[in-house]
């Protein structure tokens, strides 16, 4: 059973990181003048809407908590608006944290919601997926020794790592260098921890099934 | 023996100190220079020397040259003239140096190899230290005595097109200029037109004595491509036909007029191999300088070397050519070929009046100049030209004079060169063994307060001072005794420039003794530490529990920090750095929030008796900021399962939003004072305030401000102290409207604004009435022992005089700080520390970044610039330097003084435990002493960095007085500690 989880999982992150460099290449078939850093608020719509679509997909093929009672269509729908609501919340908390931490209230506010929405499609989609609506559930896997099963786990590790991306991204602001990169509050940087952090639970995800094959 | 460990800390932070005092000493050596101030038209000059017979020659010798161009080009290697370029891209330039009359030096620029210093040093004479940019704050005027300002004052009329930074170091002394920028470092065309298009205009007119051109061109395309670009070949063409322009303009001129012109051309600083300047490699340090006059004669085919000269040499060289009188705090040396072609009496006057110059400033400078090799050789050869003067009087024969006269010079060179050695090795050198010394007491001290972290944040917060064993104090006996055998060593091979060694004898050796107690007491420490290791590690196992996110962010941040500082654009936005620890600090105290209120009872059977032993490797790391494991015990064992479980009604939604509101109100903090250096120049609420249109709300702003001070500062005074509060915010209101800062509602006009001595005096004598009954409680409190709730009155008293001191002297519009910082307080206090219970260190480390992060919040930066001078004017006449600087220095530090103090309080009055004062101070000590000796290993290894003078230095001065202020606190912090145990 676990043996089956771990593979699922690997399959999952494969796709995501699959899809994130897919939305690197694929847009400048059809869009003009695409180009990661010159277009990049087009970039980051295009990564998010992606990687949501991915996610959502993978959890309806892959199910990782299939629930055995079923339950009525009202209740899936406004299961599903719920989520709906909460992502936008997550958006919009995420863009009031970036403010008080400092980015500008007016200027640049589209660079700031996009990145406030590319961090929720990162961490809150996935939560919306695995736990759904349930914010005690998050509080649960987000405090130590709440974690019950692999996908909880893979769960705490990509997001927490994801939030410590965004976080580092923000060291090069200080630096002198002037590039203009630098005021795009460092999507870049956490973009890239971002496929760092996958590749790192790919292989934590390895060297847990060697593991469990060693037993 | 036993020892607190708050007390051990602040004896720490003191000795600390004293470590930092010797450092700065050594760093910044003082500067030579002349303290008899600028007025110098009223000095004579030195007669001409004379044994018996008079000489009639006392006035200064008439100028040698009628006009005097200096063509500078910034970053002029030397073998960018004289090397391989310079043949193949400046063929007037070669020729006029191998074959024309000019005399050619390679000039040796001292470090560092920046423009503006490098300007001064050629102009002053002097070597810019970085003391004179601190003591002439804000004002980037060149002060100094300096041949531009001789010039003018003796009417000549000087031109100048070229670098900016002239035109902010002299400004109103050019009768014509043209500033261009050296910021746009891309353009090396347009920068280099702006100078030329005049040139045309300038050299037919004959209205000038000196004309000075800066080129910046060169320089800009070495930041560019490097010394090797093909940019540079074409930029020296361009710059020598510039030169063959003016000199072929001032032949021609010259045959019209009877004293011949001077041309300059020379460089500010050299070009490294990377293409850049700053520090003293040989590229950067070797620049060219042609001296080019008809005056010069030469005889054909005399083939010359370029000779080797300081950079500073070229102001004597120059007042001398233009018949001034030497600037006081040259150490140059006349550059002697300039004057060979001129009769001897004049040249050994020249020399003489140049010696003179520099044995004076060798007298102010240097206490033991009787000694110094030329000061004698000065002696004598004055002596021996007093005997030539009398000969040339009495008109012997020419054949005994030139003779003489030949000793004599050389006899002078001689002494020129003795003198400007040692003096230029007075002012331009690291003292390192000072600096040594001092890094060394520094670390010791902080391995201590790091070997003994563990045992002083135990329980008992007490530390045993063990007697060592006999073998071990042999040691310790020997080690003084081959210290001192090694300052001997040093001292008399570095000669007199050493601070250490100019010292008494008595003090160097107390502080060879103080280095060598504190190793022992290292290497006990150590040892004991081992031991009880040993010890410890027999215990049981503890189990696993309670997350520590917070202490990991604790431990990260302050590495972090302290890793910072090494890099000079984070020095710059230090305050970025502390805005982001404060905001992630309250987002990590949210998330535990949140975790407690939901889930609290979920997590709490993992809690166990011993919580917190899971720091232990966290503790054990080496810096080592999260305290030891034992502290845990005595706070936590008591701590329920889940504290804010319990919590209802509005108060559980206060404890669920104070995070949000402390982030709030961050966040207003910091767009009121813009600081740093990239954004620095963003618009932001305070000038917005400032701003003389509104007046009325910045009025309103600051009586609001001041209303919220008085609401959250009053709860817990007594009576007295309430009205005394009361009166004292009113009239700090009245004082600011007395200065014309505010309005009264009733008033519509501006008033006549006077000083406010009145006002201010009045708000003065309610500061220390406050403070006085606040002494008063805390002393009663320790004769009648029981009475706990008096001496958390006095203390919040002492606590409420300072707030009141912090608004009177803090400008208007920063306010707002104030009164934010007191309900950031407050709300921490209610909901955050007190629910959670967090211990002694953690709490510590908070206030400690909070203070910090109000350090900036005020409008502070890590330049000199931003410090607020007119706080220490504050209802006193007239300046009065001991009160101003307290003032100053207290109005800086607000933040973290209030934010300490404020510590106290708390922690005497939540009284969880009775070590938790002493844990704290050492935990305070510990975190302000980290980031110190860091910086100080890393300036020292960064010492001949670009920014030394610009960004380090600046920030080890602000440090040095940030360990003075913590060791005030920690002393502070021991007093109260003590008034504790007692009662």
């Amino acid at each position: 059973m676990k043996d089956t989880d771990i593979k699922r999982l690997l399959y999952v992150h494969l796709l995501c990181i699959f899809s994130i460099i897919l939305s690197i290449f694929i847009p400048s078939f059809f869009l003009e003048n695409f180009s990661v850093l010159e277009t990049h608020l087009t970039w980051l719509c295009i990564c998010s809407v992606s990687v949501t679509a991915v996610n959502l997909v993978l959890y309806l093929v892959v199910k990782p908590n299939a629930s055995s009672k079923r339950s009525s269509l009202s209740y899936k729908v406004t299961r599903f608006l719920k989520c709906c609501i909460y992502f936008l919340m997550s958006c919009f908390a995420f863009h009031v944290i970036f403010v008080l931490y400092g980015a500008p209230l007016i200027e640049l506010a589209l660079e700031t919601f996009l990145l406030a929405v590319t961090l929720s499609t990162f961490t809150t989609v996935p939560c919306l997926c695995l736990l759904g609506p349930n914010f005690k559930a998050w509080l649960r896997v987000f405090s130590r020794n709440g974690v019950t099963s692999i996908w909880e786990n893979s769960l705490q590790i990509t997001t927490v790592s994801s939030f410590l991306g965004t976080w580092l991204g923000a060291f090069p602001i200080p630096l002198d260098w002037g590039r203009p990169w630098q005021n795009k509050y460092s999507v870049w940087l956490m973009v890239l921890t971002e496929s760092a952090r996958e590749t790192i639970n790919q292989m934590k995800d390895h060297g847990v099934t060697s593991e469990w094959r060693f037993f | 023996m036993r020892l607190g460990s708050g007390t051990f800390a602040a004896c720490c932070v003191v000795i600390e100190v004293l470590g930092v005092a010797l450092f700065l000493r050594g760093f910044f050596p003082a500067p030579v220079c002349s303290f008899s101030g600028t007025e110098h038209q009223t000095e004579s000059p030195a007669p001409e020397p004379s044994a018996g017979a008079i000489s009639n020659w006392t006035k200064l010798p008439p100028p040698l040259f009628s006009k005097v161009v200096i063509m500078l080009i910034d970053a002029l290697r030397d073998d960018f003239v004289f090397g391989s370029k310079g043949v193949k891209f400046m063929p007037y330039t070669t020729y006029l140096v191998e074959k024309g009359s000019s005399h050619s030096f390679v000039a040796e620029a001292k470090p560092p190899t920046v423009t503006m210093p490098r300007i001064k040093a050629l102009m002053t004479g002097s070597l810019p230290g970085f003391i004179d940019v601190v003591r002439n704050l804000n004002s980037p005027t060149l002060l100094e005595d300096n041949v531009i300002t001789r010039a003018k004052a003796a009417g000549k009329r000087i031109i100048f097109y070229g670098d900016e930074t002239w035109v902010k170091l002299f400004p109103k002394h050019f009768v014509e200029y043209d500033g261009t920028t050296s910021f746009f470092v891309s353009d090396y065309t347009e920068v280099d037109d702006n100078v030329t298009r005049h040139l045309d205009k300038v050299l037919k007119r004959r209205d000038w004595d000196v004309l000075i051109l800066h080129y910046l061109g060169l320089d800009h395309i070495g930041h560019i491509s490097g010394p090797n670009s093909p940019l540079i070949g074409r930029k020296l063409s361009e710059m020598d036909s510039v030169l063959m322009k003016i000199h072929t303009s001032l032949l021609s001129e010259e045959r019209e007029t009877l004293l011949p012109n001077l041309l300059v051309l020379c460089g500010d600083h050299g070009m490294s191999e990377a293409g850049g300047h700053g520090a003293s490699s040989v590229e950067e340090v070797n620049t060219a300088m042609i001296l080019i006059s008809s005056a010069f004669e030469r005889k054909p085919g005399d083939v010359r070397r370029p000779k080797y000269i300081q950079q500073t040499d070229l102001a004597a060289t120059l007042s001398i050519g233009l018949g001034l009188p030497i600037p006081k705090s040259s150490i140059g040396n006349l550059i002697f070929p300039v004057v060979e072609g001129k009769p001897m009496r004049e040249q050994l006057r020249f020399l003489h009046l140049n010696t003179v110059q520099l044995s004076k400033l060798l007298q102010e400078n240097v206490p033991s100049y009787k000694k110094e090799p030329g000061f004698e050789q000065f002696k004598v050869s004055e002596r021996l030209h007093g005997n030539w003067v009398r000969l040339y009087l009495e008109e012997n024969s020419s054949e005994v004079l030139s003779n003489l006269g030949s000793k004599v010079r050389r006899q002078y060179l001689d002494a020129l060169r003795a003198l400007s050695l040692s003096l230029s090795r007075q002012a331009a050198q690291y003292d390192v063994y000072s600096m040594a010394v001092g890094t060394v007491l520094v670390l010791e001290v902080l391995a201590l307060l790091l070997v003994s972290g563990p045992r002083a944040l135990s329980g008992k917060a007490e530390l045993d001072v063990p007697l060592p064993s006999p073998a071990f104090s042999l040691l310790c006996y020997l080690l003084p005794l081959g210290l001192a055998a090694l300052h001997v060593t040093v001292c008399t091979s570095a000669g007199g420039t050493c601070y250490l060694c100019s010292l008494p004898w008595l003090t160097a050796g107390g502080v060879m003794v103080l280095v060598s107690t504190l190793l022992c007491a290292v290497l006990s420490a150590l040892t004991g530490m081992f031991a009880g290791g040993k010890r410890l590690s027999k215990n049981p196992p503890q189990c696993n529990s309670r997350s520590s996110e917070l202490d990991l962010l604790i431990l990260l941040g302050t590495v972090g920090h302290t890793l910072s500082l090494g890099a000079s654009s984070f020095i710059e936005e230090e305050p970025q750095t502390w805005y982001f620890l404060v905001n992630t600090l309250c987002l990590a105290l949210c998330h535990e929030i949140y975790r407690n209120c939901f889930l609290g009872d979920d997590c709490a059977p993992q809690r166990c008796p011993h919580a917190g032993e899971d720091f232990d490797g966290v503790a054990a790391a080496p810096q080592g900021k999260s305290p030891g494991p034992d502290v845990w015990e005595l706070d936590r064992a008591s701590r329920r399962p889940s504290p804010l479980g319990a919590l209802r009604g509005p108060d559980r939604w206060m404890v669920l939003a104070s995070p949000w509101l402390i982030l709030t109100c961050c966040r207003l903090l910091r767009s009121l004072n813009q600081t740093g250096v990239q954004w620095a120049h963003r618009p932001d609420l305070g000038h917005w305030l400032t701003s003389p249109d509104h007046k009325v709300e910045l009025s309103v702003l600051a009586a609001v401000s001041l209303i919220m001070i008085f609401v959250l500062v009053q709860k817990r005074c007594s009576l007295a102290s309430k009205v005394a509060m009361a009166f004292g915010l009113l009239g700090i209101y009245c004082y600011r409207v007395a200065i014309g800062n505010l309005l009264f509602p009733w008033q519509q006009n501006n008033k006549d604004i006077s000083k406010g001595i009145t006002e201010a005096r009045f708000v003065y004598v309610f500061v220390l009435g406050i403070l006085f009954t606040g002494t008063k409680g805390l002393l009663k409190s320790q004769i009648t022992a029981d009475d706990f709730t008096v001496k958390t009155v006095g203390l919040w008293e002492i606590y409420s005089g300072l707030v009141l001191l912090a608004a009177l002297l803090l400008r208007p519009h920063n306010l707002p700080v104030l009164a934010l910082s007191l309900v950031i307080q407050t709300i921490m206090t209610q909901f955050v520390w007190r629910p959670l219970r967090h211990n002694a260190a953690e709490v510590t480390v908070m206030h400690y970044w909070f203070g910090q992060a109000f350090f900036y919040f005020q409008g502070n930066s890590n330049s000199i610039a931003t410090v607020d001078i007119s706080a220490g004017f504050v209802g006193l006449d007239a300046y009065v330097e001991i009160p101003a600087m307290l003032l100053t220095t207290f109005a800086t530090y607000t933040g973290p003084v209030l934010w300490a103090s404020h510590l106290v309080n708390f922690l005497t009055s939540e009284a969880s435990s009775g070590s938790a004062l002493s844990h704290a101070c050492f935990c305070y000590a510990l975190i302000c002493s980290v980031p110190v000796s860091a910086y100080i290993i890393f300036v020292t290894s960064l010492r001949y960095h670009l920014f030394i003078w610009s960004v380090f230095s600046p920030k080890l001065l602000y440090e040095g007085m940030h360990l003075l202020i913590t060791a005030a606190v920690c002393v502070f912090f021991t007093a109260m500690d003590q008034t504790n145990t007692k009662s």
